[in-house]
């Protein structure tokens, strides 16, 4: 220890001598990096990942389906220019039979790609081998629902494909970069049990869809600088003759697309909180400090008595403040790395990655330690410059006796409202309105990070029972196989433990005002108020489908910019692909994907195609279930069956394995910085006035009635920051919801009475819970080195 | 002086402070008597031990070993709770350096005690008694070091204490404001009949007690009764 100088033993000592406090500035500190270091790690991680993989598996650019084209066309394709390579295959629809599964799953065929290294979309093997291109059994199965299953090579299950029903044999179980977010039909969630994507060989489909010498399907990429819209257009005029039903780049690729919007989410959480935590976890280490360094200015002078000059005094206390900063860098960087990477892992399960890159951006790390450095820096420096540079005799003095006020004139006094202590705690506060209004502030801004970390709360809550309880009120939704004509609702009808039947149908179009257009699929519902899928208005009251024209959810309306009473421009996507322009006869409420509706009638004028439907929407006796499902495998003309209650499961679980992981996180590092926060205050409060409350005490104060003044000042400033602390959170919750809205998700801004109650708890816990530790150190107050020492 | 049964017994009271391996025996087998109403003057060099014994006293401090009673209350048995009561019902303290609240005014002060006492006078009535009717407004830092003495004083015995305990309390003054402050002292020690005990180093102040103590080494060195008191106009330093 001797080769250390006099300061540094007596910063060590320091150190020790305030350990709980510098713990707790640390720990603050800490978790400010790290929301910073495990947001941006777990985003930067998974769109790294992502980027990588897309470029091992030769993700395609650009997708199209068909009805039934000649593979020949795949020449022709090919010769477009600015096309790299293309895929033809053939992809459909079909429903599984499984051991132990009472409803219906439902599957995606698709013809396996070749194993060359220029082949689309390549399978990623987790286990087993591709399957006999001369097997019509064999089928390899994606990652996701053989886990869900237990499957594994060697098992064995059932598919209906176009109405046979065929044994399968799993040889594989593979990834695929097109379903890395394996979103089934119908469904809000992925939902591995009830969705699998089975790879075939092509011999084996072709036979069983009659697609010999023709594909359904086709991915195409892209030459560096080629231009996606042209080559989209050319795709579309080759296939159309076909039944195509209009090609589409990743930004519609429903995989590409909702992980674009997971990970969107996952950045706005990443981008707003992170920053705020940060610029909070800086602001309230440099009141701190400034306090703590603001106590020491005894020590000070004394300091400069015996020769220091101040530069080296003011060296002295940014190195101690430099000590606990990096002390809560070091916790941050190591919570925030070991977060981030917990995190990462999390999605990238739920997403299927098959490999997962972790990011380590030192910049990331460089600028959360450069921001909390600062802050601890000016925090000190604040405080010293204001007594490094006096003399020492003056430095060692107290500062000049301070000026108290009466407030109102005095009329408070006069009222007599509360005793002596009472105006002491009161005067204390107004003597420095900017100290208590930075301690209430600080105090709100704790409460704040609490109420937007946990913004998904009441927010999901409503979104779930806007989409699920009062849009989408069925209980099953029964797609079928291809549109049907209007007969087919009354065979649905009749099903056995069918309550109530509506049908609808599904147009995929091109919806456009100028230059700004989104494919869609246009939905129709019978004219008049349905009762199972409702379409809400803003008002939330279920509206009625139109005579004319179509109903935009609130979402695609601002995106096109139109309002009530607006044309916009439809493109059918299928069929002769006709244009026409309709009115907008109303916005509805929608927060999940963008919607389109229109009255069953319209949309027979609108296509030019009468009394077709796409499915239609049941209500279903829950005692009967077994007998409805075993009657829709045996119906022929079933394409797919979405379940509403296990969708709404599902979305609930999901929600709470993602949103609610994150946010519980970021409500963890929040009630840190609460409790910090107020600890600190307590501490500081007990050092700026622990004169006082001895001086009380040898005046015969009990130790409780001393306490009771310090509380008082520490509750005053608590209390006050609840409201203000709610008023902060509501808009930093607003702040992390603009960010985590996407074209796919819009989360209504719901911040329960509970979060509200929740956060302020968590900071009075911290208050009460401070007031306890510090209740110590008010017994323990010197009676009698107050009675020997000027103040 | 009336001859009537003593307020303070102290018997063999001794004192013994530790600091890790360090031992300093502050007080050594101590035995003193006050009696109602005796002005006190308690006289020994820096590190005689006379502020531990008037802390211990004054139920500031506990003792090592000894007896010290109050009336018929043992302070050395006393519980923190106890000594408390004690300090809150019957005695006033006077320190040095005031240790007045910042934030209250004088008549604040002194109400800051009056609240809690048991048989209180009107803070002013305190204040008057002083000399500060016409400063009762002001805040300490508005006060001088005198005046800011003679609210202490003011603060002391407005709860119309038994004792009255003053260690150095003209240490921080100027003789003329010190003389000020020993009037008010000598007042209050006659009218509202407290046993007052003076702690000094300033041997001019002797004269004005009925009885000064030295002490040295941790233990009373000699007594003696004035025979004749002088007002404290009539002493200087």
């Amino acid at each position: 220890m001797s080769a250390l100088s006099p300061l540094r033993l007596k910063l060590l000592r320091d150190l020790r001598r305030l350990w709980a406090q510098a713990l707790a500035i640390a720990l603050v500190m800490g978790a400010g990096v790290a929301t910073l270091v495990l947001g941006v790690g777990a985003y930067a991680s998974l769109d790294q990942t992502r980027a990588a993989y897309y470029t091992d598996s030769r993700f395609a650019d650009v997708f199209a389906d068909v009805t039934r084209a000649p593979r020949t066309l795949a020449s022709r394709i090919a010769a477009i220019d600015g096309v790299l390579a293309v895929e033809t295959r053939i992809a459909r629809l079909a429903l599984t039979r499984i051991e132990g599964m009472e409803e219906p799953g439902n599957a995606m065929l698709i013809s396996a790609p070749g194993e060359g290294a220029g082949a689309l979309n390549q399978l990623y093997l987790r286990s087993g081998r591709l399957p006999d291109p001369q097997s019509p059994r064999e089928a390899v199965i994606s990652e996701g629902f053989a886990k869900a299953h237990g499957f594994e090579p060697g098992a064995r299950f059932t598919v209906l494909m176009n109405g046979q029903s065929r044994d399968l044999l799993v040889t594989g179980v593979a990834l695929s970069p097109e379903y890395i977010y394996a979103l089934g039909p119908g469904d809000a969630m992925p939902d591995e049990r009830r969705f699998g994507i089975i790879w075939m060989s092509q011999k084996a489909l072709a036979s069983a869809f009659d697609l010999e010498g023709a594909f359904s399907s086709v991915s195409v990429k892209l030459a560096p600088g080629a231009s996606q819209a042209a080559v989209i257009a050319e795709i579309d005029r080759l296939l159309a003759p076909y039944g195509g039903t209009g090609a589409y780049g990743r930004k519609d690729q429903l995989s590409h697309a909702f992980l674009d919007a997971e990970l969107q989410q996952l950045r706005g959480m990443s981008q707003v909180l992170p920053p705020i935590f940060l610029v909070v976890a800086a602001f309230l280490v440099n009141m701190t400090l400034s306090r703590l360094v603001a106590l020491e200015r005894e020590q000070i002078g004394l300091l400069k008595a015996i020769g220091y000059g101040p530069w080296a005094i003011a060296g002295h206390y940014v190195e101690f403040v430099l000590a606990i900063a990096v002390i809560g860098i070091a916790i941050g960087f190591g919570a925030g790395t070991w977060l981030g990477m917990e995190l990462a892992q999390l999605y990238a399960r739920f997403f299927h990655f098959p490999y997962l890159i972790f990011s380590r951006d030192p910049s990331v790390y460089a600028i959360a330690a450069l921001i909390t450095l600062g802050a601890a820096v000016a925090g000190a420096a604040n405080a010293v410059r204001s007594v490094a540079w006096l003399p020492p005799a003056v430095a060692m003095q107290p500062p000049a006796p301070l000026r108290y006020r009466r407030f109102m004139g005095g009329l408070f006094e006069a009222a007599h409202l509360v005793g002596q202590s009472g105006v002491m705690v009161a005067r204390h506060l107004l003597r420095w309105p900017l100290r208590t209004a930075s301690s209430i502030l600080g105090a709100a801004l704790a409460v704040a990070v609490l109420v937007g970390s946990q913004w998904s709360e009441g927010s999901m809550d409503r979104m779930i029972d806007v989409v699920f309880f009062r849009t989408a009120r069925q209980d099953a939704t029964l797609t079928f196989a291809q549109e049907q004509r209007m007969p087919a609702l009354y065979d649905s009808a009749r099903l056995p433990g069918v309550l109530a039947a509506e049908p609808f149908r599904m147009v995929g179009v091109r919806i456009s005002n100028g230059p700004i257009s989104r494919r869609v699929a246009l939905q129709g519902l019978p004219e008049g108020v349905t009762e199972l899928s409702r379409v809400l208005g803003t008002d939330e009251a279920p509206m009625t489908m139109p005579e004319d024209g179509v109903i935009l959810s609130e979402a695609l309306a601002q995106i096109l910019g139109v309002r009530t009473g607006d044309l916009v421009d439809i493109t059918l996507l299928d069929g002769d692909q006709r244009s026409f322009a309709t009115p907008v006869s109303g916005i509805s409420l929608g927060y999940l994907g963008l919607g389109a509706y229109a009255g069953l009638p319209a949309l027979d004028r609108m296509t030019g195609r009468p009394g077709r439907i796409s499915g239609v929407n049941l209500a279903l006796d829950p005692a009967q279930e077994a007998a409805f499902y075993a009657a829709v495998r045996a119906t022929p003309m079933t394409g797919f069956l979405a379940l509403n209650r296990l969708s709404v499961e599902k979305f609930r679980t999901t929600l709470a394995e993602n949103v609610t992981i994150m946010t519980t996180v970021y409500t963890v590092l929040g009630a840190i910085i609460a409790i910090g926060v107020v600890y600190n205050f307590a501490r500081i409060v007990l050092s700026e006035q622990g004169r006082e409350l001895a001086s009380l005490r040898v005046l015969g104060f009990t130790r409780g009635e001393v306490a009771r003044i310090l509380y008082a000042e520490i509750a005053v400033v608590v209390l006050i920051a609840q409201p203000l602390g709610w008023l902060i959170g509501w808009g930093f919750a607003n702040a992390v919801l603009a960010a985590f809205s996407s074209e796919l998700y819009r989360v209504p801004l719901i911040v329960t009475p509970w979060v509200y109650a929740k956060s302020s708890l968590v900071a009075l816990a911290a208050a009460i819970g401070s007031a306890a530790l510090i209740r110590g150190r008010i017994n323990r107050l010197d009676m009698i080195e107050v009675l020997k020492t000027r103040e | 002086m009336l001859q009537t049964d003593p307020v303070f017994r102290v018997r063999d009271l001794s004192k013994t402070y530790r600091t890790g391996a360090v031992e300093v025996q502050a007080l050594r087998g101590v035995n003193f008597q006050a009696r109602a109403g005796e002005f006190v003057v308690i006289l020994g060099p820096s590190g005689s031990g006379k502020s531990t014994f008037l802390n211990i006293i004054g139920g500031l401090d506990s003792a090592t070993s000894g007896d010290v009673w109050f009336m018929d209350h043992d302070l050395t048995r006393a519980g923190d709770a106890a000594l408390t009561r004690y300090r809150r019902d019957h005695v006033g303290f006077v320190f040095q350096f005031y240790n007045l609240v910042p934030s209250l005014t004088a008549r604040e002060n002194v109400r800051l005690v009056t609240e809690i006492a048991r048989r209180p006078m009107k803070p002013e009535e305190a204040l008057a008694m002083v000399g500060l009717s016409d400063r009762m407004d002001h805040f300490p830092a508005e006060l001088s070091g005198g005046e800011q003495q003679r609210v202490a004083i003011a603060r002391a015995i407005a709860k119309n204490p038994e004792v009255l305990l003053c260690d150095e309390p003209t240490g921080a003054l100027d003789s003329h404001t010190g003389i000020k402050v020993l009037e008010a002292l000598t007042n209050v020690n006659a009218v509202i009949g407290a046993t007052t005990l003076v702690i000094t180093h300033n041997a001019a102040i002797q004269d004005i007690a009925h009885r000064v103590v030295r002490f040295a080494n941790g233990t009373i060195m000699s007594e003696e009764v004035n025979a004749t008191r002088k007002a404290p106009a009539e002493v200087s330093w």
